[in-house]
């Protein structure tokens, strides 16, 4: 196929192709884990819980007015009311909304796909606060290339490794941007 | 003219090795930025801020405005050779960029793309030099009823004016505000809205907030796509730059109205998207011949590409002359300022004279670097997007996690960052936009003091926001542009009321 571009319009010797596959990637005709009228309906509510929560506290600093003019809970109050209303008045326009009852928030495989990123994330957070951010960094790419990218082992281990030390030579050693350090840092030295 | 000599004494600052390395750095940093998908300008400004930390503020402001033109600059390269936009403002240069490419013409595509993005800049730089100046003696002038107007107009100019539902841009907007709030109140000392945790006590940082909502939520929206992708990557000749360029003159209509509409978007808040769309129907239309838009035509690129760099630039002139960001990525810019010590706003130009005018000149002399080095270098960064995406994302998380970290020392700010990561991916897909929230939270705190400060000039009183013509024409600007929808209605229908009786 690239062949036949290629003869019909000239190209120079430079020319280089480029092809990237995903081979996991999302199918298209997965069925939709839910549609945005019900996350939009759940989203305004937890802002007006929010919301809430912010002007009681707020109210509690006081929102009153003092020789010093508006009390610190003045304004942040008078905007968790207007982000209250706003919020609510949401709620109504989406409970009406039959557009957004149609349309998928997302399909179950592209949720499966979101997880594949947000779960390791997550656990390259709760990793850092234990073992320091390169160890985490060298972990969450070496097994992410590995397990969601079918990518070879030594690979993704030596891309890992190559990828953590430039981070740590950049940032702690040559910027003097200190970054949360574990155990094996502490062994180096560090 | 003296905007002239400062200019001249902004290039004698920049002229050193050390600058114009980190003007290489910050460039080539900004075009992997724009090439790479799931990573955007302003999301790329934000984890790249870190590393300007220990430097003093003008290298500091001159990388990482090289990476936000470098950024602009790479947006297009994607765009024209795999009709995949880097960027949200490089998606009108699919429309023509792509059949041209297809055609077999992606050097020509390329080199206009690039040329073009270059003019727009060119003439919002002149407009930063000659206005900013101007703007700001005259906002030296402001007392706080003044600024808060001025913020006023800012946040009611989104609401009355974005293309989004007007409830959403009000949830997002208030949102921004109060997070803005959070930890210590600077005017009593009180805390407000910590509920007692520790860690809320530092309030939540503006910039760790933008990294998880552009960085971490568009790692997530990325993966729900497919991320296959097939092209050409095209080196470009000396021969093609110059038959391009000698055609260029034929297209000044359209560079103008381009680079007028690309401007007048990024100093009101409508942005580079909005511009690139906009300067692409534009030319669509005033053509002798619009249907043969979209199916490769030079005009095709040059149109939106123009409007979207006069646009990303101009936004910067608020940005100096105000300290109002026009853009996200100005935004961003602005809470490096903050930073680094300097105080944005009016006062800038007089106290930082060598940093406003070594910005500047970095403007001139980073698109002229910039488009040389795209022209130059296009293949090798094509086949940047050979690596894998499973290999890319992490990366990005990483980056983004040592971003977030470095701002204040504190793994609290890490979580924080995947927080908005989250909020971030459910705002965008129920669209909610993450523009008004970004300003609010930056601009907040500023905000709520002039709003004190005029209260306790005042004594109380509202009307200190009608008390001179200048204030009070701004004030009503901002309430007139608030209910603009409304008024536009009703303007409208006693248009039609008009009609049939005068008929």
């Amino acid at each position: 196929m690239p062949n036949d571009n290629a003869l019909a319009h000239p190209m120079s010797d430079s020319e280089l192709e480029i092809v990237v596959d995903d081979p996991t990637a999302p199918e298209a005709d997965s069925p939709a884990v839910t549609d945005v009228r019900v996350v939009d309906v759940t989203i305004s509510l937890l802002l007006a819980l929010l919301a809430a929560t912010l002007g009681y506290d707020n109210w509690r600093t006081g929102i009153g007015w003092d020789s010093t003019g508006p009390q610190a809970g003045y304004f942040p109050f008078y905007l968790s009311v207007i982000l209250a209303g706003a919020s609510l008045y949401g709620v109504a326009v989406a409970l009406l909304s039959r557009k957004e009852a149609a349309e998928s928030f997302v399909t179950r495989a592209q949720l499966r796909r979101v997880m594949a990123v947000f779960v390791p994330t997550l656990l390259f957070c709760l990793v850092t606060q234990f073992l320091g951010l390169y160890v985490a960094s060298f972990l969450l790419i070496s097994a992410f290339m590995r397990m969601v990218g079918r990518i070879a082992l030594w690979k993704s281990l030596l891309t890992a490794f190559v990828f953590t030390a430039a981070m740590f030579v950049t940032f702690d050693i040559a910027f003097d941007v200190i970054m949360p350090k574990g155990p094996l840092e502490a062994a180096f030295g560090y | 003219m003296e905007a002239f000599g400062l200019l001249l004494h902004g290039f004698a600052v920049l002229l050193t090795w050390k600058t114009l390395l980190l003007m290489m750095v910050g460039l080539v940093l900004g075009i992997f930025v724009g090439v790479l998908p799931g990573l955007g300008g302003p999301n790329g400004v934000a984890i790249l801020l870190p590393l300007t930390f220990t430097m003093d503020p003008t290298s500091a402001i001159v990388m990482l405005s090289c990476i936000y033109w470098g950024a602009l600059f790479g947006g297009a390269i994607t765009s024209i050779l795999f009709n995949i936009p880097g960027e949200a403002w490089s998606v009108a240069t699919t429309f023509d960029g792509y059949p041209m490419a297809q055609q077999g013409k992606a050097a020509e595509a390329l080199t206009a793309a690039f040329t073009s993005s270059f003019i727009g800049s060119l003439v919002a730089v002149l407009l930063i030099t000659f206005l900013a100046p101007l703007i700001s003696s005259f906002a030296l002038k402001f007392g706080p009823p003044e600024f808060f107007a001025v913020y006023l107009l800012t946040f009611c100019s989104f609401v009355g004016l974005g293309r989004e539902e007007k409830h959403k841009t009000v949830i997002s907007m208030s949102l921004g505000l109060l997070l803005a709030g959070v930890g210590m109140d600077t005017v009593s000392g009180q805390l407000r809205m910590t509920f007692g945790s520790g860690e809320l006590l530092r309030g939540i940082n503006f910039l760790v907030a933008v990294i998880g909502l552009f960085g971490i939520s568009e790692i997530l929206l990325t993966m729900e796509e497919r991320l296959a992708l097939r092209g050409h990557a095209a080196s470009i000749s000396l021969r093609v730059v110059l038959s391009v360029w000698k055609d260029l003159p034929k297209y000044w209509v359209t560079l103008l109205r381009s680079s007028f509409i690309g401007c007048w978007l990024g100093i009101t808040p409508g942005g580079a998207i909005a511009a690139s769309f906009m300067g692409y129907n534009l030319a669509k239309r005033f053509s002798k011949d619009p249907e043969s838009f979209g199916t490769g035509r030079i005009e095709g690129v040059f149109a939106p590409e123009t409007a979207a760099h006069a646009s990303g630039t101009s936004a910067l002139l608020p940005m100096l002359a105000l300290g109002i960001p026009g853009s996200g990525t100005a935004a961003i810019l602005l809470g490096g300022l903050m930073v680094w010590g300097l105080n944005p706003g009016p006062l800038l130009f007089v106290e930082h004279k060598d940093f406003v005018w070594g910005l500047i000149a970095s403007m001139y002399l980073g698109n002229i670097v910039g488009l040389v080095l795209v022209l130059t270098t296009v293949p090798v960064f094509a086949s940047i997007l050979r690596v894998p995406f499973a290999a890319v994302a992490p990366m990005i998380v990483v980056s983004c996690a040592i971003g977030a970290y470095a701002i204040q020392n504190a793994i609290f700010d890490i979580w924080l960052m995947l927080g908005f990561g989250v909020v971030g991916y459910v705002f965008k897909k129920i669209k909610i936009p993450l523009a008004p929230f970004t300003l609010a939270l930056v601009l907040g705190n500023r905000a709520e003091d002039a709003f004190r400060l005029s209260m306790i000039g005042s004594g109380g009183d509202m009307t200190v926001f009608w008390s001179n013509g200048l204030v009070g024409s701004i004030t009503t600007l901002a309430i007139l542009l608030l209910f603009w929808p409304v008024i536009d209605k009703a303007f409208g229908s006693l248009g039609r009321l008009w009609r049939p009786a005068n008929a």
